[in-house]
């Protein structure tokens, strides 16, 4: 028998769900404890965000929310690995990786409260990335893009987009991995499989054994990582950015993590999975792993751990004042940006439309 | 100065525009050495280069979202659907994000990028290659729908549309791509967009239309100024944002209107020119709005695909009928 092509797909996990080590090449960044500390730290205030996001919602302050509760490895994994200059094209749900990239939680908030202007990230380098797309897996053409202008103009950055378990079923998927490999684009594409697309289980996605493998089929580096694990999510990050910052290709790398809340704050996952696989989900969360091997390494103690946490809930209570005080736009604001200048006929509508407003008050 | 046809001001408009901005990209599928089907793209990779005249994959979805994300990183790339039939697995991309992206940002991420497709029928191609489906985008906010009807017109709007900050889509009516020649002097100098352009002065009935028809329309000008009839044409150009200060102030002039287009006729976008001149004209008309549009069906394959075309006598008795009115 001849072969015509041969693969693999390497699964990388660094800590067990209790935090014990389970190889001993831990990669250089771990040993700056500091800098760990500094991983956990922000985890942590991603999950205090998502907390309070849920909690305005349910008392009627937000509209529809989508949690991102579990996935603070692979959201923080992913923002902390990028460098400034590069561009993120996320999903909606990467809370953890955007607010690592200066996107304030008072910004999401708007957004999801019914404002445009939340998708105006005031700080850098979150100015420069991409607000997070809708419509499932259209972000990943759009890092595509980003990563052919970067190869254009010969600028050493790399577009990250990521997507769910679901997303990767779709068109627009395969068609940004597909020309990322060939065109050899500095591109990552991070799929965070939480195992559940609302309703849908991972099995009925895909009947590949692994995600990572579509990755193989557009010629990118690929591999799984153990999602809740940042530190394997860091590395296979660092590693896939180098890559593709020295012009060596692109990758693809699944994180594989769990969705411990529902869809949306709309969605009732009781409906459809059942509660033990909701607890072996909590069995393997991602802030456990990492508070007992910084709590081994001497660095973290439940001192530090209250006193973090009630500086996040200072830090989102004034988040969320921030955005309770925002006053809605006026309705100009619907016409102003539809076009760098509004046109003659839209700018009729937009008299209309004031003058309708006037006569309300 | 040389004579050029509609196809070949689409390929001097490209070159002049990437030799003066580095940052146009050509992208999409047989555009590179094969220069594109129709050649609109025909010798621009060996002057810019393989990655600024990009062989995408086949995948329109890909083509079509790679676009977006090169405009928001500051290129201004022009992509090709090869045909206007092709062109829907592209429409995610561009309603949900290209024309949307400005607003959904607040101005802080921009999408200045123009779409190419070959227009319409009337060449004797194939299934899903002679479409007219133009209305389909111009009711998506955030958008320019562009069709040239001329060699000057291609030349000029194709400049305008790349110059934009906001997406275009840029129909170029195949059925006319080599009909005639005519002197394009390749200064770099756009033509305005959200104009229509009044080809012919005429007293009696306006004739309003866009793409391949305009050559119809002008036919049927000159017939029924044989009868006597002074017919006004209108190149409506750029259909959204819609110049119908100009419209409305012929028709107010000539009191009749008639509206030419290949799409299929119910929601075309003949219907909102038709009311709008209702609501903005209607005590200056002297007759009914007369429609002159495809039949409401799908493009028939070749052999009776002219059937479906709007015909200069068609228009010349729509135009006769609004004046037999009053």
């Amino acid at each position: 028998m001849s072969i015509a092509a041969k693969f693999e797909i390497e699964y990388l996990q660094y800590l067990d769900a209790e935090g014990n080590q389970v190889r001993d090449d831990l990669p250089a960044f771990t040993q700056d404890l500091e800098y760990m500390v500094k991983l956990y730290k922000l985890m942590m205030s991603t999950r205090v965000f998502d907390a309070k996001s849920i909690a305005l919602q349910r008392t009627g302050k937000l509209g529809t929310y989508a949690s991102c509760l579990g996935h603070e490895a692979a959201h923080v994994g992913i923002g902390s690995a990028m460098k400034p200059e590069d561009v993120f094209a996320p999903s909606y749900r990467e809370y953890g990786a955007q607010l690592y990239r200066g996107v304030q939680p008072r910004e999401v908030y708007m957004y999801w409260g019914g404002d445009e202007r939340g998708n105006d990230y005031q700080n850098e380098p979150a100015r420069h990335d991409f607000a997070w797309s809708v419509p499932i897996a259209t972000q990943c053409l759009h890092a595509a893009g980003s990563a052919l202008a970067f190869k254009i103009r010969g600028e050493k950055r790399v577009a990250v987009c990521t997507i769910g378990d679901g997303g990767s079923s779709k068109g627009d998927f395969y068609g940004a991995i597909n020309i990322a490999g060939a065109q050899q684009l500095p591109m990552v594409a991070v799929i965070v499989n939480n195992q559940w697309a609302i309703s849908v289980p991972r099995k009925i996605q895909s009947g590949a054994p692994t995600l990572a493998q579509k990755g193989i089929a557009a010629g990118l580096y690929s591999i799984q990582v153990d999602g809740n694990d940042i530190i394997a999510v860091r590395k296979a990050m660092e590693d896939a950015l180098e890559r593709a910052r020295n012009g060596e290709g692109g990758s693809v790398i699944e994180a594989v993590t769990y969705r411990l809340g529902d869809h949306t704050t709309a969605d009732d996952a009781r409906r459809y999975r059942g509660e033990d696989e909701v607890k072996e989900g909590w069995s393997k969360e991602p802030m456990k792993r990492l508070r007992n091997w910084l709590v081994a390494k001497g660095v973290w103690d439940d001192a530090k751990e209250e006193a973090w946490k009630a500086e996040c809930d200072e830090w989102m209570d004034s988040e969320v004042n921030a955005y309770l005080e925002t006053k809605t736009q006026p309705v100009t604001a619907m016409f102003d940006y539809t076009y760098a200048e509004i046109p003659a006929d839209l700018e009729k509508q937009r008299e209309l439309a004031l003058a309708l407003e006037k006569k309300a008050h | 100065m040389a004579q050029i046809t509609l196809i070949e001001a689409v390929t001097q408009a490209l070159a002049y525009e990437m030799a003066h901005d580095d940052s146009v990209v050509v992208l999409g599928e047989d555009v590179g050495v094969n220069g594109g089907v129709f050649r609109a793209t025909q010798g621009l990779q060996q002057k810019f280069g393989e990655l600024r005249v990009l062989d995408t994959p086949l995948d329109e979805t890909t083509i079509a979202g790679v676009t977006v994300g090169l405009a928001v990183q500051g290129m201004k790339p022009v992509a090709e659907a090869q045909f206007e039939g092709f062109i829907y697995p592209m429409m995610e991309q561009i309603a949900c994000h290209a024309a949307r992206m400005r607003n959904r940002t607040r101005g802080r991420l921009t999408v200045p990028a123009v779409w190419r497709a070959p227009w319409g029928g009337g060449i004797h191609a194939p299934e899903h290659h002679s479409e007219a489906n133009e209305h389909l985008f111009t009711n998506i906010p955030g958008l320019r729908v562009v069709m040239p009807s001329s060699p000057a017109r291609a030349y000029g709007l194709l400049l305008a549309a790349i110059r934009d900050p906001d997406p275009v889509m840029f129909f170029e009516p195949k059925r006319i791509y080599r009909q005639y020649k005519e002197e394009v002097p390749d200064d770099g100098e756009a033509l305005p967009l959200d104009v229509c352009f009044v080809l012919r002065d005429g007293t009696d009935v306006t004739l309003v239309t866009w793409g391949a028809p305009v050559k119809e329309c002008l036919e049927a000008a000159d017939a029924l100024a044989e009868q006597g009839i002074s017919a006004e044409v209108i190149d409506v150009a750029t259909l959204t944002p819609l110049d119908f200060d100009t419209i409305a102030e012929s028709v107010s002039k000539t009191g009749r209107c008639v509206i030419v287009h290949e799409a299929p006729k119910t929601a075309g976008f003949g219907a909102e020119i038709a009311a709008r001149v209702a609501e903005e004209c209607l005590y200056d008309l002297l007759a009914p709005v007369e429609r002159v549009a495809g039949y409401d069906i799908h493009t028939p394959l070749y052999r009776l695909e002219m059937k479906q075309l709007p015909s200069t006598s068609r228009i010349v008795e729509a135009a006769r009928r609004a004046l037999a009115a009053s």
